[in-house]
């Protein structure tokens, strides 16, 4: 039986039933890593001889009858969630042997659940892209077709998810770093609400953008993981008051009569032909179901890429400050201090992180911050204030995830721009704070998956996985493989 | 021409909590480089502050008692610059909306009170410490970083050297009656920096400034100000231009020396930190500081001059040290006579404590020591004199002074038919002084009880000494 080709709802019910065993479940999924990991390269580090260890103790967990929900389900991890003991990169040169002496509060919650995990998966450098090219190490290449990105930042974990190298996968999200590969890869990525997860342990990038979410083969696995993951933790200062809730027991619930929002600036010129088809055919199937669509406005979405790269850059020049050659990562030898920084952070930083921290020191500048952060952060409020006024007339948004299908590797390497541009449609789900969720919407004429994006009102991810959900079940695309 | 100083001082303290301000590590001074430090405070890859809700109860303390406003919903923000002190490559501290603004301290300069204003007190983390190894290799000891750290910013309503002294002493006395810093300069639990210019008196436009760092001693306080001032007043009267910079105080060679100029100035970039929200405090919360504050120097003088009669300057010295006011009303309490214990206190106690360097809280002698001890004066069991040795007796050994006049004969003669043999003797073998005396030289009475002291060893009654031998002589 190919075990690895099942879903975390799948073999987490087969497992409970004494059906197959946490071992059988993780001989199976890496012996497919072998055959196909070299073709995709969603891994920075496999984590071979610990799973079989983790699956020893998720046996033992269902021996003496503590099987929980995750118990020997193998999962993949994003490289930038800090697992303890076990090295930890960002995709990061500068982080090449680091090794995190604590664990992310994520991955404390997978481990009490005895989940097994795989690998850390590759990215882009410390979560800035949108394609893994930027990963310090090596490229990603998407499932469904090698020559293209598999997105990003989380490409890794989402590629490794689609090639069935994985149960499920976490991701993080700061732009649509969850989203956007999803959609390229055609599996479930879900963004939740910001403070619905704690970020402790995640390696940050932008802080009040930052989210961890889970990226899987259904709508179900996501309410599974967000059953686990969810909830507030003292750790972190921002992670909501809110207890987690059971998403499973609204899988399946009647979405009759939902209003669906369609915000028109989300329909421009020049979108890829086929992904607006696309998104047509699924709002129809949406109606199908009993939704009603809704014409609504969010009228700052043309700003919300410039004032995304302004608020995020800021945060994170600051963030990647602690990069500095004196604790811990890579040293450059130096002449002296200055020189030893000069030298670490040269070595150890890609382009685009160097891009980015110019940027953002730039924006802080004394004289420039009011231009551009303090603008920003207005703009933000606005870019908020519209997600509210529009869910005061609907339920949900539904928009594409992303402007295009996968593009080709080097196709937008040079051009950060138009690289920036692929988040277009789901950066402002992070300034807003919102949840939103991608899903498999069907395929272009070249086989290459395209997803529907669902947003949904804070702290609903519940109705938003039951939206999902009613979508997917009544399509066939969460079913298609990649041919590898 | 004469010139003034316009002085303004930052202030950062040491807050006496347990724990480090976004951390559970432990505060405490002097422990082995690195053992008092976690993932948090070491800055490491996807770790996030927490704040210490005591820190924040402290600083608010600090402001009521410098009467200053409590802002109402307070921020954190990031203050960005490189060093391998600062683990993050930026310090959490406050920038707009700070804990508290607008309050002032009252100094009392030569009799006259001073009002220096407080412009505002910000809550913020302590950095590491460098450590320059004679090999030429640097190390950083992580222990400080993350200890909670309050910045005491005055407006420069401060016009003298004098008066920035007698502001950080004021500053320390009710920062240590707080209980929220031990206002330790040496050990840099207090630490000042100054902002110094100097301009024509009557004037009302302010010269350029420097800001003085690194002094970190009372000591210091003073001297490096009035280099400082100095150094500017010449570099006018040159008709030099002075610079706008940071100077460091050199307790060395009593100097300040250019550190670097206002275009080196860092540009911190600060913006809120978005890993913390923001801090809200409630009117309830302000409402129970208030009733957990104690009774502050100011108030305490008045009331030890009102209740007690005590002159200025006692109530000012039993108040610089809450412990030590504290040790006055108790054996007040006792039964002391207030101005007899303070003179006590003043005179003996003090003087034992310096030059042992104790505390007043380490002092082996208890109130109730010194209550038996005045008891003896004003009996009449021993004299003022034998008091003082008992005192010493009494603090070494920890035995009661009783005890100890007892054990060591001390009674005081009280008795006219031993005192009268002594004096008779005396005055057998001192003829020519009691002639002298005899002729009018009447200040001789001296001698005659001296000598009569000696023979008793000092243990004769010196009122009725000094009635007997008058008596006798005039016979």
């Amino acid at each position: 039986m190919e075990l690895h080709k099942l879903t975390l709802t799948e073999i987490s019910k087969m497992i409970s039933k004494d059906e197959v065993r946490p071992h059988e479940v993780i001989i199976d999924v890496f012996k497919r890593i072998q055959q196909v990991e070299p073709k995709v390269r969603a891994y920075i580090t496999l984590t071979t001889d610990k799973a079989y260890e983790m699956a020893r103790e998720a046996e033992n967990a269902i021996f003496t009858g503590k099987k929980s929900l995750l118990t020997g389900i193998p999962i993949a991890v994003k490289d930038n969630i800090c697992t303890k003991g076990i090295l930890t990169t960002c995709a990061s040169k500068i982080l090449y042997n680091f090794y995190p002496p604590y664990e992310s509060t994520v991955t404390s919650k997978l481990l009490r659940q005895k989940y097994i995990l795989t690998g850390k998966t590759n990215m882009d450098e410390f979560a800035m892209g949108s394609s893994t090219e930027n990963s310090g190490f090596h490229i990603t290449k998407n499932p469904w077709d090698l020559d293209r990105v598999p997105g990003g930042s989380s490409g890794g974990s989402a590629a490794a998810v689609a090639a069935d190298e994985c149960i499920a996968a976490l991701g993080s999200d700061t732009g649509g770093s969850i989203r956007q590969p999803a959609s390229f890869c055609g599996v479930v990525g879900l963004k939740p609400t910001y403070g619905r997860v704690s970020r402790f342990g995640l390696v940050a990038f932008a802080s009040s953008l930052d989210q961890i979410g889970p990226i899987t083969k259904c709508v179900a696995d996501a309410a599974l993981m967000m059953n686990v993951i969810s909830g507030h933790d003292p750790m972190d200062s921002t992670s909501a008051p809110i207890e987690a809730t059971n998403f499973t027991e609204y899988i399946g619930q009647e979405v009759r009569g939902l209003k669906i929002g369609i915000p028109k600036e989300y329909f421009i010129e020049g979108m890829d032909e086929e992904v607006q088809e696309r998104i047509k055919e699924a709002i129809k199937q949406l109606e199908t179901l009993g939704c009603i669509p809704v014409e609504v406005s969010l009228p700052h979405t043309e700003y919300a890429v410039a004032t995304y790269y302004i608020v995020a850059t800021s945060e994170a020049s600051s963030n990647l400050a602690r990069y500095d050659g004196v604790k811990y990562g890579l040293r450059a030898r130096g002449n002296d201090l200055l020189d030893m920084y000069l030298k670490t952070r040269s070595k150890g930083f890609g382009h685009e992180v160097k891009r980015r921290i110019m940027l953002g020191t730039y924006s802080l500048s004394a004289g420039y911050y009011d231009a551009y952060y303090k603008k920003a952060l207005q703009v933000r409020t606005l870019i908020k204030r519209d997600f509210e006024k529009a869910f005061e007339d609907v339920d949900y948004i539904v928009t594409p995830t992303a402007p295009s299908p996968a593009f080709k590797i080097g196709e937008k390497i040079d051009d950060p721009l138009q690289m920036y541009l692929s988040d277009i449609f789901t950066i402002s789900v992070n300034l807003a704070g919102v949840p939103a969720i991608s899903i498999p919407c069907g395929f272009n004429n070249q086989g290459l998956p395209i997803g529907l994006q669902i947003i949904g009102k804070p702290f609903d991810e519940a109705g938003l996985l039951q939206l999902a959900y009613a979508y997917e079940q009544s399509t066939p695309w969460h079913k298609m493989k990649p041919n590898l | 021409m004469q010139y003034e100083a316009v002085i303004g001082l930052e202030v950062h303290a040491q807050l006496l909590t347990e724990s480090k301000i976004f951390c559970s590590c432990s505060t405490q001074f002097g422990s082995e480089p690195n053992t008092q430090v976690c993932p948090v405070c070491l800055g490491m890859p996807g770790v996030l502050p927490v704040l210490n809700k005591k820190a924040v109860e402290y600083t608010i303390k600090t402001g009521l008692a410098m009467n200053c406003k409590i802002t109402p919903y307070s921020r954190f923000a990031r203050k960005n610059y490189f060093y391998p002190d600062l683990p993050k490559g930026y310090q959490i501290s406050q920038y707009e909306l700070p804990l508290c603004e607008d309050g002032f301290l009252e100094i009392n300069v030569d009799g006259e009170k001073r009002k220096i204003r407080i412009k505002r007190i910000h809550l913020e983390e302590d950095a590491g410490k460098n450590i320059h190894d004679a090999s030429g290799y640097s190390f950083v000891d992580f222990n400080r970083t993350g200890v909670p750290l309050m910045e005491i910013v005055s407006e420069p309503d401060i016009r003298s050297p004098k008066e920035a002294s007698l502001y950080m002493k004021k500053l320390r006395t009710i920062l240590r009656y707080l209980g929220v810093c031990d206002g330790n300069l040496e050990q840099g639990s207090l630490r000042c920096d100054a902002n110094v210019s100097v301009r024509p008196v009557g004037s009302k436009e302010f010269g350029v400034k420097t800001e003085i760092k690194n002094i970190n001693s009372f000591r210091f306080v003073e001297k490096a100000l009035e280099y400082e001032i100095k150094r500017q007043i010449k570099l006018i009267e040159r008709g030099e231009k002075i610079i706008q910079e940071t100077r460091l105080w050199d307790a060395v060679t009593g100097t300040t020396q250019s550190m670097r100029s206002k275009e080196e100035a860092h540009d911190y970039r600060y913006f809120p930190e978005p890993d913390l929200v923001p801090v809200s405090v409630s009117e309830e919360w302000i409402e129970k500081i208030k009733t957990e504050m104690p009774e502050l120097p100011d108030s305490k003088i008045d009331r030890l001059m009102k209740d007690y009669g005590l002159p200025l300057y006692d109530a000012e010295i039993l108040t610089e040290e809450k412990a030590l006011s504290e040790w006055f009303e108790e054996a007040v309490r006792l039964g002391g006579k207030p101005k007899e214990v303070a003179n006590w206190i003043m005179v003996e106690l003090l003087r034992i404590l310096n030059e042992e360097g104790k505390e007043i809280t380490e002092s082996s002698l208890k109130p109730q020591q010194l209550v038996e001890l005045l008891e003896l004066v004003e009996k009449g069991t021993i004299n003022r004199n034998t008091a003082k040795e008992v005192f010493e007796e009494v603090y070494k050994t920890g035995k009661s002074a009783t005890a100890i006049v007892q054990e060591k004969g001390l009674t005081q003669i009280s008795d006219d038919s031993i005192l009268m043999e002594a004096i008779k003797e005396v005055i057998a073998k001192n003829p020519k002084e009691v002639e002298r005396f005899k002729q009018g030289e009447e200040k001789l009475i001296g001698f005659f009880v001296g000598q009569v002291m000696k023979i008793t060893k000092g243990k004769a009654n010196p009122k009725m000494v000094n009635e007997l031998v008058l008596k006798a002589l005039k016979e």
